[in-house]
């Protein structure tokens, strides 16, 4: 417009009108969704009651004091708490609706489907590249060019192909820990599984290696559901979409990042995060 | 207003508690410069208006100190929830009562002028009553923020349109003395300005209301309208 001339950058009405986007729970699409479940370790209550709808392809974040139950609700959706001998699940879990505690289900399948990043970096002893293929042999894939493939593109994917392309049948043992850290992404997503559950992902690595892993994390949500756990509270902030804050196994509060780090609805929630004394 | 906890670190307390009482005390010196100036209209008093106006600097340097204290608390806290809407509503409220301090200024500048003119009997009483209308409400306004009230900082917010309806009066009349007598046009039209300095110190006032309330409720209650604004702390 000619009225405009005068201006430098033009007069951008819809940048002005542009409203962040606001995270909707109601108009998400649910992925993992559990129901009055209740989890014991022996005799002591580690889970009471928790509700809680996992949204697809989002990053959900898990919050809370050390022992608040958020590791073990996390190792629910994989059924890792199957190999706790002494721990009973009550109530319901479901992955795309269907129960995944259910006789039926294959446990192994079920964790194909369900990928997970520990800690600490666990590589195998063996070359980067047999770290990533691993997967795909323990599947039965014998196509010498299928796996090439998938594991450059799951390398590409856990942002650590420049690094590692020219080396990819040294030991994994010789990479860095943010490295190895992104190696086990890249060993979770050859399967190509539909939820990544990360435990602590970052908590071992430095800042920059850190960085790295939550800007993996935001790229890697376009394709999978994502559940990290962590202490860093300001890292849950940065890297997810909704935030969860458990407290002594309950589900104290549950919803989108920007509401629960401006004004969130219960006061633990608002202690906690703040810093406060309960 | 439940009472809230103390920071595992006493450290971040005293940086919150100290960055409040420095609002509150840069709120102070603000009234104190509007009722001088106001002082100084409705006796004359060049002295007191000097004052004020050499005081002016000391309200502009409160803002940039304050401002200050607010980055380095964001930059090594990270702040979140309650603590990080107090210092959004700080920086924004120093801004407000920095303007304020301008208004005083400017008042005080418009007394020297009219010290110079013919008085009128009543001593510019209609001015000093808004005058001291909307020092009231700035000093209402912060204590409203000093004991996170938000049901309060409404009713502050409201006393606004009284002043709007003062200022409207002040103008009509000085408008018909203007019409009267072509001689009262350059004393009248300071008067004018000194009413609109004092109009907008009520508005800058009501924006401090508005911040209080998010604050304590985390909502925007800005361009609301004010029963928009009574409605949304009842919820």
């Amino acid at each position: 417009m000619a009225s405009q001339q005068g201006f430098t950058h033009g007069i951008n009405l819809d940048a002005l009108n542009r409203t962040q986007q606001k995270m909707d729970i109601k108009a998400e699409t649910i992925c993992l969704q559990t129901s009055a479940l209740n989890l014991f370790y022996g005799e002591k209550q580690a889970l009471r009651n928790v509700d809680i709808s996992l949204p697809a392809k989002r990053v959900s974040a898990f919050i809370g004091p050390s022992g608040c139950g958020k590791s073990t609700l996390l190792r629910c959706f994989n059924r890792m708490n199957d190999l706790v001998d002494s721990c009973r699940i009550e109530g319901s879990i479901t992955l795309d609706g269907s129960d995944i505690n259910d006789k039926k289900v294959d446990v192994a399948n079920l964790r194909r489907r369900v990928g997970m990043v520990f800690q600490k970096p666990n590589p195998f002893p063996k070359t980067i590249y047999e770290n990533v293929a691993y997967g795909l042999r323990l599947q039965g894939v014998k196509n010498r060019r299928l796996i090439d493939e998938r594991v450059e593109k799951s390398l590409h994917g856990a942002a650590l192909w420049e690094e590692v392309k020219d080396r990819l049948h040294d030991s994994a043992l010789g990479l860095s820990g943010g490295q190895q850290q992104r190696l086990v992404i890249a060993r979770a997503i050859a399967i190509e599984p539909e939820v990544l559950l990360l435990d602590e992902p970052a908590s071992a690595l430095d800042p920059i290696s850190t960085l790295k892993i939550e800007e993996l994390i935001n790229e890697l949500k376009d394709n999978y559901t994502i559940i990290i756990v962590t202490h860093n509270m300001q890292q849950a902030a940065r890297v997810s979409d909704y935030t969860a804050f458990m407290y002594m196994g309950e589900l104290i509060e549950f919803g989108d990042t920007d509401t629960i780090f401006t004004n969130p609805g219960k006061k633990q929630t608002e202690d906690y995060i703040t810093g406060r004394y309960g | 207003m439940e009472t809230r906890g103390h920071h595992i670190s006493h450290k971040f307390d005293a940086e919150l508690e100290d960055v409040r009482n420095r609002v509150l005390a840069m709120g102070g010196l603000v009234e104190q410069q509007i009722l001088q100036a106001i002082t100084s209209l409705a006796e004359g008093d060049t002295k007191l208006a000097e004052v004020v106006i050499d005081n002016d600097i000391k309200v502009n340097s409160a803002e940039v100190a304050i401002d200050e204290e607010c980055t380095h608390i964001i930059a090594r806290r990270q702040p979140a929830a309650s603590d990080l809407r107090l210092l959004i509503a700080v920086i924004k409220t120093i801004t407000d009562l920095e303007r304020i301090g301008d208004q005083a200024e400017r008042i005080a500048r418009m007394s020297q002028r009219l010290a110079q003119f013919e008085r009128p009997k009543n001593q510019y009483g209609e001015l000093k009553h808004i005058g001291e209308l909307v020092a009231q409400m700035v000093h209402d306004a912060l204590d409203a923020f000093a004991r996170m009230d938000a049901e309060a900082a409404v009713n502050v917010a409201r006393q606004d349109l009284k002043v709007d309806q003062e200022y409207d009066g002040v103008m009509r009349q000085a408008l018909t003395f203007m019409m009267e007598d072509p001689r009262a046009i350059t004393r009248m039209l300071d008067v004018m300005w000194t009413a609109r300095a004092i109009e907008r110190i009520g508005d800058h006032a009501k924006n401090i209301c508005e911040y209080v309330i998010y604050l304590v409720m985390g909502k925007d209650v800005r361009h609301t309208g004010i029963e928009k604004m009574g409605g949304e702390i009842k919820r």
